[in-house]
């Protein structure tokens, strides 16, 4: 099992399992996603109370799902790549940053689209999107600290304890923000949530959110692989071909 | 290293930065003019109206002892680490965790405190009532030293990165938005009439759980820093 | 239902519209640049590697 292991963290074969694995992912989550959108556009019943706007529900919620989740999939691999030293979990919590962050603006921006016809205002600050917005800034300071150092191996690691630091502090950053809203909440504003509807209305949901994981899985893949060749400049395999 | 070989050290570190900051004490007393200027910097902003002023004097108090203690982090671990001492005491086979919590503590003590003592003052100056003084100073004490730790994680983080100054305050300031929320929010709890526990109770776990965690942080993060 | 219907979404159709084509425009651009990284590399590794 170990031996497995260690060929899996070795780049090279990591390389070529990567490279075979990304079409597995990327067509399935093509057709998942589509199948979500004409399911969630066509095919779902409008909301009785927001009517049509309720769509936007099938990219947000998943979108903000995604988002939560890369990140903790980056603090997981940044822990491992710092106490086992596997250079491969680095390179994968690096690869993993840019598209949690997409995902997290895209939960922001369509929450903030949503909101408009909702609530009148393009901001709101719901205990949700102010948790969002932390959450990309979590995201934004763990590429800068990245980019701040020139030497690969310090940039590895000291993001490494960023990344974990902040993933302690998401369920904080979580809690008090619900609570500051729920304080501030005027009664009659109507939450951002989930209503309370059928199981047929969130179907399409829990489609996209397969369709995004496996989004996620292939665009990890592409990028580990160009992380790999970046990493791996002067290693005698990649002169043997591969 | 024995118990009381690392506490022995850990008190010299204290006194040791203790001392220097009092030879320097400019550097100390910046913070804290900034503090007071960026608190005058809202009435002017928006209304000389005490009165509505007072609603958001909890807040403005809070932030302004944020972005203080943000500007006095920055230093915190720079000429440790230029003159090769933290170098000697990665070497040192002291835990490294007790001497870095010293000099967080040490630090603290020259720009948070301060900063909780000054509080009353420039609340007063926005309008903030007397009713409101302990809940201001209860939740200051725990943000500020919580603050330390935080802004400790992220000073050893970015210490050998050019204009890192305002990299530490993009990494740090996320992280402190609770204790922000929390803090002000018992203020204003305490403005209203109600009692102030609540928040202040969860300062108290934050810091504590900072406190716990926070020195295991800032040694690995030292560690990388310093290595080469 | 018909097409015109379909496309007003019930009067928000800005909303949703803009909605999920911000949604494609992301993922699509996230797929071009995870291509064309892995793209660059392949390529600067094969000048190093044919330059030897």
């Amino acid at each position: 099992m170990w031996l497995w292991f260690h060929k899996l963290a070795s780049p090279p074969h990591a390389y070529r399992l990567l490279g075979k694995m990304a079409p597995w992912f990327g067509w399935p989550a093509l057709a998942m996603m589509l199948l979500a959108t004409w399911w969630g556009l066509v095919k779902a019943p409008a909301d009785y109370q927001q009517g049509d706007a309720f769509r936007i529900l099938y990219v947000h919620a998943p979108s903000a799902w995604m988002s939560m989740f890369i990140y903790v999939v980056m603090a997981v691999a940044a822990a491992v790549g710092l106490i086992w030293r596997i250079k491969l979990a680095h390179a994968a919590a690096a690869a993993a940053a840019p598209i949690g962050a997409s995902f997290t603006f895209l939960a922001l921006a369509t929450g903030s689209i949503w909101g408009k016809p909702m609530w009148g205002t393009w901001w709101v600050w719901d205990a949700r999107l102010t948790s969002e917005l932390i959450l990309l800034f979590l995201y934004l300071g763990y590429m800068a600290l990245r980019s701040s150092f020139d030497d690969p191996q310090r940039a590895d690691r000291a993001s490494a304890v960023l990344a974990i630091v902040g993933v302690i502090n998401v369920p904080i950053i979580h809690y008090s923000v619900e609570w500051w809203t729920t304080l501030h909440q005027p009664a009659s504003v109507t939450k951002l949530d989930k209503p309370s509807i059928a199981m047929e209305m969130l179907y399409p949901l829990f489609i996209m959110i397969v369709g995004f994981q496996l989004y996620f899985g292939w665009a990890i893949s592409r990028r580990l692989r160009g992380e790999i060749l970046r990493r791996e400049r002067n290693a005698s395999w990649l002169k043997e071909g591969g | 290293m024995s118990r009381a070989a690392t506490t022995a050290a850990a008190r010299l570190v204290f006194r040791r930065d203790l001392t220097l900051a009092w030879r320097r004490w400019d550097e100390v007393a910046q913070p804290l003019i900034f503090y007071v200027v960026v608190t005058t910097l809202f009435p002017l902003a928006t209304t000389p109206d005490l009165s509505q002023l007072r609603v958001i004097s909890g807040g403005v108090v809070w932030v302004a002892a944020l972005l203080a203690s943000l500007l006095a982090l920055e230093s915190l671990f720079r000429s440790d680490v230029e003159d090769g001492t933290m170098e000697q005491w990665v070497l040192s086979g002291q835990p490294l965790g007790w001497l870095l919590l010293a000099k967080v503590a040490s630090h603290w003590v020259l720009t948070g405190l301060p900063l909780v003592i000054m509080a009353p003052v420039v609340g007063t100056a926005l309008g903030l009532p007397f009713d409101a003084w302990g809940a201001l100073i209860a939740s200051l004490l725990l943000g500020t030293a919580t603050l330390s730790i935080l802004g400790g994680i992220g000073a050893a983080l970015t210490v050998g990165v050019r204009r890192g100054s305002v990299l530490l305050s993009l990494l740090v300031l996320p992280l402190a938005m609770p204790l922000l929320i929390f803090g002000s929010r018992a203020v204003g709890m305490a403005m209203d009439g109600d009692s102030p526990v609540g928040p202040l109770q969860l300062l108290a776990a934050i810091f504590f759980l900072t406190l716990s965690l926070g020195p295991l942080a800032m040694s690995a993060a030292i560690r990388i820093s310093v290595e080469n | 239902m018909d097409v015109s219907e379909f496309l007003k979404m019930g009067g928000y159709a800005e909303y949703v519209w803009s909605a999920y084509g911000l949604t494609a425009l992301v993922l699509l651009l996230n797929w071009s640049a995870a291509r064309r990284r892995e793209a660059q590399e392949q390529a600067s590794a094969r000048r190093r590697t044919g330059a030897d």
